[in-house]
């Protein structure tokens, strides 16, 4: 019997020929990661246990981005243990400040991931690196202390639902209305423990960065990991990034799936999840019009290049609503230099767009653009759980890049035609 | 292992947001965590929840986050252990590593309503609902986790390997 693509990257670190669902299986593990919230609490529990060194420090990176740059004197605290910890244990892959940014963004950047790798972070927005065909899933601080101890973990052979994209999407549908679509279909439980793989012409068509929006946010459908084939597109995108050896992983042709699913992606519209679940999808036709107090373009999930384009191709030459803050936040310090040379940042500050350095600040209520009660925001992020950007009694939207420049303009929630039209093709 | 406690309960897709707002996580201490605990679900809950008590939700408890704040907020509070129709991957993991009790039984989870009193024999695999009389089977831990769970958690169940003897 055939395997799919998660099962043949577990299978090779379990050294194994096979695996199936439902098995236990001890994994060695290529990457280990957390940020300034998760590593302080392994730390401290590897300092419990009397653990003064790491397994291999090569295989570890530390990215402080959630509270970074420090919001307050607490979370400086939890940085600087961070940082003692890099350097007591010789860990090179420290990263804050420079050359750094939100840590799921950062790490494909600097070629930390290549296809057919096992990553687990201590951030539940790991499965991120599934659109580069690796294998990546989010787990605790106690779990990633003991990674990084002794290099490996265990896990639980899932199941693996199909998905399958076919057609050709609508303008100004993108990887973020994709897998709305999908969360809205089956739920914030809907991959509870499973696998989710993506095929279809509609995805290969997708640049990158859009599939990486996708497996981001597998874990909103309470998905253990997303994953995609590796195709020519990821090969060229990585090959100058990472020295790693890039190949091709495929699933097999009898691997076998627990479900299956098909979407036309030239019917999918332009979709936001509403308060307060990520699977409450609508039409943004629907919800077109509720005023808006905030927009946030950023985070692990949508904060790179191509989602800065596509917001500054709606913000060109036009104003943000005086009633709204838009706050763009480039993923990476490399997003915002990039951002910077092709004139998308001039386009952005000139609309009155608020351009902040690299965190992940407003997606989980941290800072840089907290929701007031009853104030409602448009955002690129990945919840829209209560409380999730601010006051309990707020309101957060999810949509993609597209809507939430649109919505920032018009002060209410907009479809990107609304403003530009169902003609006007502008290029930045 | 015998738990008895007041159950209060909670409905579906409580998230680690709702457990535990990120604007607290600024800390690792357990009991500073635990003055805020299940605050967006309930404002009220830190301050009436009582050591023992029993959380009792409906599905998918715990997800969003990885943070393990949230099970710890819940040590922190002393809370007894948690039942719920079926619970987050990651919360679960977090959980069982910290030594948490959870038990997924989507019957008596149903049942159950906020004050009854409820008996939990982990061994035993039982769930008691004292108030309504009734009595629930759930399936114990696999035997790997279940030994992990039994010491306390993971790195108390790990600490000669990681100690290197």
């Amino acid at each position: 019997m055939g395997m799919t693509l998660t099962e043949k990257i577990l299978a090779e670190h379990a050294g194994r020929d096979f695996v199936e669902p439902g098995e236990l299986v001890t994994v060695k593990v290529d990457l280990a990661i957390a940020n300034d919230i998760t590593a302080p609490l392994a730390i401290k529990q590897l300092e419990k246990y009397g653990i003064d060194k790491v397994h291999d420090p090569e295989k570890i990176a530390l990215v402080m981005d959630h509270f970074f740059p420090p919001k307050d004197i607490l979370s400086a605290q939890q940085i600087k243990i961070s940082r003692d910890f890099a350097k007591k244990m010789g860990i090179k892959n420290y990263f804050e400040g420079q050359d750094s940014g939100v840590m799921h963004t950062i790490l494909p950047e600097k070629g930390f991931i290549a296809p057919g790798d096992l990553i687990m972070g201590a951030d539940s927005h790991t499965c991120t690196y599934g659109a580069l065909g690796a294998f990546s899933t989010g787990v605790g601080s106690t779990d990633i202390a003991y990674i990084f101890a002794t290099g490996e973990t265990w896990l639980k052979v899932p199941e693996t639902m199909k998905f399958t994209f076919y057609g050709k999407r609508q303008k100004w549908v993108g990887g973020k209305d994709f897998v709305l679509t999908v969360i809205g279909e089956i739920g914030v439980d809907g991959a509870l423990y499973r696998a989710m793989e993506y095929h279809g012409e509609a995805i290969k068509d997708l640049p990158v960065e859009e599939r990486l929006t996708i497996t981001n946010m597998a874990i909103e459908a309470g998905g253990k990991n997303a994953i995609m084939e590796a195709d020519e597109k990821v090969l060229e995108w990585l090959k100058d990034k990472t020295n790693k050896p890039l190949r091709m992983i495929k699933a097999d042709k009898d691997a076998k799936y627990c479900c299956e699913y098909e979407f036309d992606a030239s019917k999918i519209e332009p979709v936001v999840a509403a308060p307060n679940l990520p699977s409450n999808v609508k039409p943004v036709s629907e919800v077109a019009g509720r005023p808006i107090n905030q927009v946030f373009i950023g985070s692990c999930t949508n904060g790179r290049i191509t989602d800065l384009r596509i917001a500054a191709q709606i913000l060109k030459g036009r104003k943000v609503h005086p009633d709204v803050r838009c706050i763009v936040i480039p993923a990476s310090d490399r997003t915002y230099k990039q951002a910077m040379h092709e004139g998308i940042l001039e386009i952005l500050a000139d609309a009155g767009c608020l351009i902040s350095t690299s965190t992940c600040g407003p997606c989980l209520g941290g800072h840089m653009g907290i929701l007031a009660e009853g104030e409602v925001c448009v955002s690129t992020s990945n919840r829209n759980f209560t409380g999730r950007m601010g006051h309990p009694n707020s309101e957060v939207y999810l949509a993609g890049p597209a809507v939430a420049a649109a919505s920032a303009v018009l002060g209410r929630i907009a479809h990107p035609e609304e403003v530009v039209g169902t003609k006007e093709e502008v290029s930045v | 292992m015998k738990i008895e406690g007041k159950v209060w309960k909670f409905g579906d897709d409580i998230n680690t947001d709702e457990i535990i707002p990120a604007r607290y996580l600024v800390t690792t201490d357990p009991e500073e965590l635990a003055k805020h605990v299940m605050e967006d679900a309930d404002p009220e809950f830190p301050t009436k929840v009582q050591p023992g008590d029993i959380i009792v939700a409906g599905k998918n408890f715990g997800c969003g986050s990885s943070r393990e704040h949230a099970p710890l907020a819940l040590k922190g509070a002393k809370v007894g252990a948690i039942i719920a129709e079926s619970f987050a991957r990651i919360f679960y993991r977090n959980a069982i590593n910290l030594g948490l009790p959870i038990i997924e039984s989507p019957e008596a989870a149903k049942d159950a309503e906020e004050g009854d009193i409820i008996e939990i024999d982990m061994e035993a695999g039982k769930i008691i609902n004292k108030t309504k009389g009734k009595e629930y089977r759930f399936k114990p831990l696999p035997e790997s986790l279940k030994k992990v769970f039994e010491a306390g958690g993971l790195m108390e169940y790990a600490k000669d390997k990681l100690a290197g003897k």
